[in-house]
């Protein structure tokens, strides 16, 4: 069964009296454990198309169901459950609270949003925080942090709670070139090792190149195309 | 909740400066409010003290029409030896009257033999009156107090010994008309000199019921107002409606009522002075009120606008709505908890302090009233309700607006 199935998906925006159709009729389906790119120039409708897989925008018409669950007209609170417990997020600009530490933001949505038992909490805290090789930094606040150690954090956070899905905004927007390459590498692995589908929304070559399905976005229609490479990255 | 606690302490802990700011004048607030109440309160219940165990007593029973017409002192109005006895039955019954003083209120002619001046004068059974005005006896500045005083002598108001020259053991000469309108009159040997204070009767003199009789030609036991003291004067209103009705139900002939009874509030108008005080005590709560929601709301509007990137992070990745409402509502919370428990720590300490170097005050013609300001629990846990409350009502609405926040909006945010 895939994870995310799209039909004539649309999405219309309303500013006064201008609609602009930022999403025309789209058709998707990407399987568990992808590694899957949006691309496509600014405004195409890549960030729209992950809001609406995220759960975050509701389609203005169309079908979208994620994990087996029609998304298209959740309320607030059922939307915000769904998010929690199956979808992560990674933010181009790391998004991390700058009041908890390494470990309680990474423990956030096991707290606030799975209200897990703190004994279970700390195996899977200290689990991912092995996975992304971030242990020794576990007390240390964002600001402590460098911008690829807060973008591995925030990965650890979007998997922590089991997500079956995290979308990446531009997640290396902000990285050098070498961190960069370190982070995507980490999330490859981060697939491989807990079999979660990763969706990109980017401008980045490296993340193209790493991607098995690139979807490319142009006025809001979509083009997919099977990356053979996909992981044999130099 | 203990998460969203934590979390909440740890944002304020974020913005220190804003906070200790904020939580300093809510503790200021706090501060005047319990101050302001703690004296006010302890200014306001010595002076009714002061007025109700000298001079008036907590209720006053008098014939119908005796108060419209006090300036006159009718004695055609006194209450009558069988009325009186109905009216003692009455109160008998009542169990929560301590004690209750009969007196005959009088106009006479004083003369020092020299000069002749007027005076009013309450005619006392000195036993009855002491026990029902525990205080009158320390108005007597210059003098014997002990027994208030004997057949055959007066206490002088201040003002009316100092007009006079007359010193306490001086002779004088009292003449009254009696109700007939024959003219009588009598020699008393000055006792003491009565500090005056404020309210009807604060500036009359004292005399023996039985000499004032003899004076006025009065046979039959007659008197012109029955002042009672109750065991608790919160008890008041109680006992006065209950008066109110069986007085009420003893009509005359033309099927109207003989009595008419009243409590302090309408004889003295120190009552005024007491409503005003509540009246500021009232303003300055809504002083406490405002700067609570004006601070609170501002800070929390400022946190809400700071934090909108932070906000839709957590809405995105499945914090609820409503936990993130709970999640600002507790920080204006804790700002207001922090700022009440502060503040009432200061003001306890105060009023302590204040208690300790005893401070004194002139309040008319009294003077060296000692404060002793005191605050009930209940005072305390009010204003403490009142400024929490308001703090958590004016975070509420930055509170909402932070959870309607559309996340993708939120996120864009710069």
């Amino acid at each position: 069964m895939p994870l995310v199935e799209a039909k004539q998906l649309e999405k219309t925006y309303v500013s006064g009296d201008i609609e602009i159709k930022a999403i025309r009729g789209v058709d998707l389906t990407i399987e568990p454990a992808s590694f899957v790119s949006f691309i496509g120039p600014s405004g195409s409708g890549k960030s729209t198309l992950l809001n609406m897989i995220g759960c975050l925008d509701p389609p203005t018409s169309g079908q979208l169901t994620v994990a087996g669950q029609d998304i298209t007209k959740l309320d607030r609170n059922t939307a915000a459950d769904f998010r929690g417990n199956t979808i992560g997020f990674v933010f181009q600009d790391f998004n991390l609270i700058p009041v908890l530490t390494v470990y309680e933001n990474i423990e956030y949505p096991l707290l606030m949003v799975q209200k897990l038992p703190a004994p279970e909490r700390k195996k899977r805290v200290f689990a991912l925080l092995e996975a992304v090789g971030m242990a020794d930094q576990a007390a240390k606040y964002p600001s402590q942090i460098s911008g690829g150690q807060k973008q591995r954090v925030a990965v650890a956070r979007a998997l922590v709670t089991n997500a079956k899905l995290v979308l990446a905004d531009e997640p290396t927007a902000n990285l050098d070139r070498d961190t960069a390459n370190r982070v995507i590498d980490m999330m490859k692995q981060m697939r491989d090792e807990f079999q979660t589908t990763f969706i990109f929304s980017t401008h980045d070559p490296k993340i193209v190149k790493n991607a098995e399905i690139i979807y490319t976005i142009e006025d809001g229609k979509l083009q997919r195309t099977i990356n053979e490479n996909g992981g044999n990255h130099a | 909740m203990l998460n969203i606690l934590k979390m909440a302490a740890k944002n304020l802990a974020r913005y220190r400066r804003r906070t200790l700011l904020t939580s300093i004048l809510i503790t200021l607030g706090v501060v005047a409010v319990l101050l302001f109440v703690s004296v006010s309160g302890s200014f306001k219940a010595m002076m009714i003290g002061q007025i109700t165990d000298s001079m008036l007593g907590h209720l006053q029973i008098h014939r119908k029409g005796y108060l419209a017409s006090i300036d006159s002192l009718p004695l055609n109005k006194n209450i009558t030896q069988k009325q009186l006895n109905k009216v003692e039955e009455i109160l008998a019954a009542e169990e929560a009257i301590e004690s209750y003083t009969m007196r005959i209120k009088l106009g006479a002619m004083f003369s020092n033999y020299a000069e002749t001046t007027n005076i009013r004068l309450n005619a006392v059974t000195p036993d009855r009156e002491l026990q029902s005005m525990p205080l009158l006896a320390d108005r007597v500045i210059k003098g014997e107090k002990e027994g208030l005083l004997a057949k055959g002598e007066i206490l002088l108001p201040e003002l009316i010994a100092k007009g006079m020259q007359v010193k306490v053991g001086d002779s004088i000469v009292l003449v009254a008309n009696n109700k007939d309108g024959s003219v009588n009159g009598q020699s008393f040997a000055v006792r003491g000199i009565l500090e005056g204070i404020t309210g009807p009767g604060g500036r009359d003199g004292i005399m023996h019921m039985e000499d004032a009789r003899e004076l006025l030609r009065i046979e039959e036991m007659e008197v012109s107002e029955i002042a009672i003291r109750l065991k608790n004067i919160d008890q008041m209103g109680v006992v006065f409606s209950s008066l109110q009705e069986k007085l009420g139900a003893m009509t005359n002939k033309e099927g109207k009522p003989v009595f008419e009874i009243h409590t302090w509030e309408k004889l003295s108008p120190f009552y005024n002075i007491a409503k005003m005080i509540d009246l500021m005590t009232l303003f300055i709560k809504i002083m406490l009120v405002a700067i609570v929601l004006v601070s609170i709301m501002n800070v929390m509007i400022m946190a809400v606008y700071e934090r909108v990137n932070e906000i839709g992070t957590i809405a995105a990745i499945g914090t609820r709505p409503g936990k993130i409402l709970a999640l600002f509502v507790t920080e204006g919370f804790l700002l207001g908890i922090l700022g009440t428990m502060v503040g009432t720590i200061i003001s306890l300490i105060a009023i302590a302090g204040m208690n300790a170097s005893k401070i004194t005050f002139d309040f008319g013609r009294q003077t060296g009233l000692q404060l002793t300001p005191t605050i009930d629990s209940a005072e305390v846990i009010t204003v403490v309700l009142i400024v929490i409350g308001i703090a958590v009502l004016g975070s509420l609405q930055p509170a909402l607006k932070a959870a309607r926040m559309d996340p993708i909006t939120a996120l864009r945010h710069v």
